[in-house]
């Protein structure tokens, strides 16, 4: 356990050291000049070398990445070119909002597509099965944005029972993470099903009915907990899918979380920002999927540790 | 259809195409593909407007888009261009990325993936510490990223996703690579002197095909949404260039008072998707011999 454990994150750090590397080859790339942006269109290219100096970019390509890679471990993740404060404070500032509304999207999520796959599996191949493996494919195929805007239309415009946009209670929460979740229920949903038919085909669960049992029991004591093993290791995957949704979905309500910081950020090209929020992107999916594999071996004892 | 009726008329031996008809599903997103594909190809016959010609009769008085009438069948947008118009251009940007991005991703994708589980050792293994790489990064993010790097034009727009979306593909024909190099009949030709190209050509890549439609199949509708996506974001295609994403950008300010002009684009959107998406899925029953069997 200690040997898988030490090995996973090992494994881990190299990925996000990877990384680290990419973004910032990315950025360093980049042909719009930050340096231009501080100083502005009249500065002279005098005042021009001196931000450049300042800020450390005439160094060569591995001088500056080593410095950045330095500072990360000390989780300094540099200054905005714009706004003057740490990155870190800023994304630390914002990362409890963007948990919450991914918190609601995990709940959100569940409840809808492991309802809608548990319902599907067991009136196989009926009318209701067939709708609502439509409805899932529907899910899957509209983009966040307009699923946002949709929602937002009926339920804040029209109906006004929810608001607008912005942040601060529970009402303002629903909207936001029913509109992340969409997504994911269509794909649970379907997992839900085949795994659910799968698990009732089996031998344990005849024996179970033999036993007398109520429907209702075998369907929660007996089945459901295998048919939701394979959904535990897709909840480390979501987090990948999350952490790209948070970007529009945050722009679309005005929640106040890192999706918005980096949509703000991307288009006054502050570099030391983007690439704190990609980072930290990353870790949270790095991190998303070791806690999947953990709770799966975990929940599952038949798995090897390998 | 029940699952012994498929299975006695697999073992008859239909077509693939047989198998596929059955499925109804499927039928309506050819149907569906099939009229955005006329509409695409055929918009300056089928409108009599220009996408991007700002009408004089576009606009109320007030300067507010104009609800669907007879004349504009959908209504204006907000600088009074016919909206039906720029919907059908609009459709030419979206399977014009759909398929060029993921045929360049799925070219990629297979390169990494059946170099990487053919050849394995040290090459197989970089390769696919670069794929693990790639799926710790959130695609669309990184999309973002690179869009906002290159000046976003229609043809940087396909690439950033093709470069993004090649990771699911890549990792799926690794293993599958894997397991048919190992096989008897493959030792059997190295055996007879065969050279790698040959192996491949010949005898790998043929067993993959049907994978790799699968998955061409379902990546269009990936693409199609990320584009609409990064475009509606700003650094997907730029205006005036028309694009489902960015007409929606563009009118949500006039969301409240006229919704029609954020629905009729996302409507697009989303038939479009889900049609590749029914489409990828059946071909994906059809052909996916680890699902034969099973419905």
């Amino acid at each position: 356990m200690v040997d898988f454990l030490t090995r996973r994150l090992m494994q881990s750090a190299l990925i996000l050291l990877g990384v680290s590397l990419i973004t910032f080859a990315l950025l360093y790339l980049l042909p719009a000049d930050p340096v231009r942006q501080i100083a502005g269109r009249s500065a002279t290219p005098q005042t021009v070398a001196n931000i450049r100096e300042q800020l450390g970019l005439d160094q060569p390509f591995i001088v500056q990445y080593w410095r950045y890679l330095l500072n990360l471990l000390q989780a300094d993740l540099g200054r905005s070119y714009l706004q003057k404060t740490e990155v870190t404070s800023l994304i630390s500032a914002r990362i409890p909002a963007s948990l919450l509304l991914m918190a609601g999207a995990i709940f959100c999520e569940l409840v809808i597509g492991l309802t809608m796959g548990i319902l599907a599996a067991l009136r196989r191949g009926s009318t209701m099965d067939n709708s609502l493996m439509i409805a899932s494919f529907v899910g899957v195929s509209a983009p966040q944005f307009v699923v946002g805007l949709l929602l937002l239309y009926v339920f804040a415009v029209q109906l006004n029972w929810f608001p607008i946009g912005g942040y601060g209670t529970l009402a303002h929460l629903v909207l936001p993470s029913m509109t992340l979740a969409i997504l994911g229920s269509g794909w649970y949903s379907r997992m839900m099903r085949s795994s659910m038919i799968e698990v009732l085909r089996q031998d344990f669960i005849r024996t179970a009915h033999a036993k007398g049992l109520s429907k209702m029991r075998v369907l929660l004591r007996h089945a459901l907990p295998n048919a939701i093993l394979p959904i535990i290791a897709m909840i480390g995957i979501d987090v990948g899918i999350f952490m790209g949704g948070i970007v529009v979905v945050e722009s679309v309500f005005g929640w106040p979380g890192i999706g918005q910081l980096a949509w703000q950020a991307i288009q006054r090209v502050d570099i030391p920002i983007i690439m704190g929020v990609t980072l930290v992107s990353a870790c949270a999916i790095v991190i998303g999927n070791l806690v999947a594999d953990i709770a799966s071996l975990f929940a599952d004892p038949r798995i090897k540790i390998r | 259809m029940t699952t012994i009726e498929t299975v006695t008329l697999q073992s008859r031996g239909l077509s693939v195409w047989e198998r596929f008809r059955r499925r109804k599903l499927a039928l309506t997103g050819m149907v569906l593909i099939t009229i955005a594909l006329f509409g695409a190809i055929f918009a300056p016959w089928l409108t009599p407007y220009d996408p991007n010609t700002q009408m004089f009769d576009g606009l109320t008085i007030e300067g507010a888009p104009m609800a669907p009438s007879a004349q504009f069948l959908l209504g204006t947008d907000l600088l009074g261009r016919d909206l039906l118009t720029r919907i059908l251009y609009g459709a030419r940007t979206s399977l014009i990325i759909g398929l060029v991005a993921n045929g360049v991703s799925l070219i990629i994708g297979t390169l990494v993936g059946v170099t990487a589980g053919y050849f394995q050792g040290f090459i197989g293994g970089l390769l696919m510490r670069l794929t693990d790489l790639m799926m710790a990064f959130p695609a669309l993010l990184l999309a973002i990223c690179l869009a906002s790097i290159f000046q976003p034009s229609l043809w940087i727009v396909a690439m950033v996703i093709a470069i993004v979306n090649w990771v699911q593909t890549a990792r799926v024909l690794y293993s599958e690579t894997s397991s048919l190099a190992q096989r008897e009949f493959i030792a059997a030709e190295k055996t007879l002197g065969a050279s790698h190209p040959r192996i491949l050509f010949r005898h790998i890549l043929p067993h993959l095909v049907p994978m790799i439609i699968v998955w061409g199949t379902l990546g269009i509708s990936t693409t199609v949404l990320l584009e609409a996506t990064l475009s509606y974001l700003g650094v997907g295609v730029q205006p005036p260039t028309a694009s489902w994403g960015n007409i929606i950008f563009e009118n949500q300010t006039y969301f409240q008072a006229a919704p029609w002009l954020v629905f009729f684009p996302s409507l697009a959107i989303v038939m479009l998707a889900l049609a590749f998406n029914l489409v990828g899925d059946a071909v994906r029953e059809v052909l996916d011999p680890t699902l034969r069997g099973q419905d």
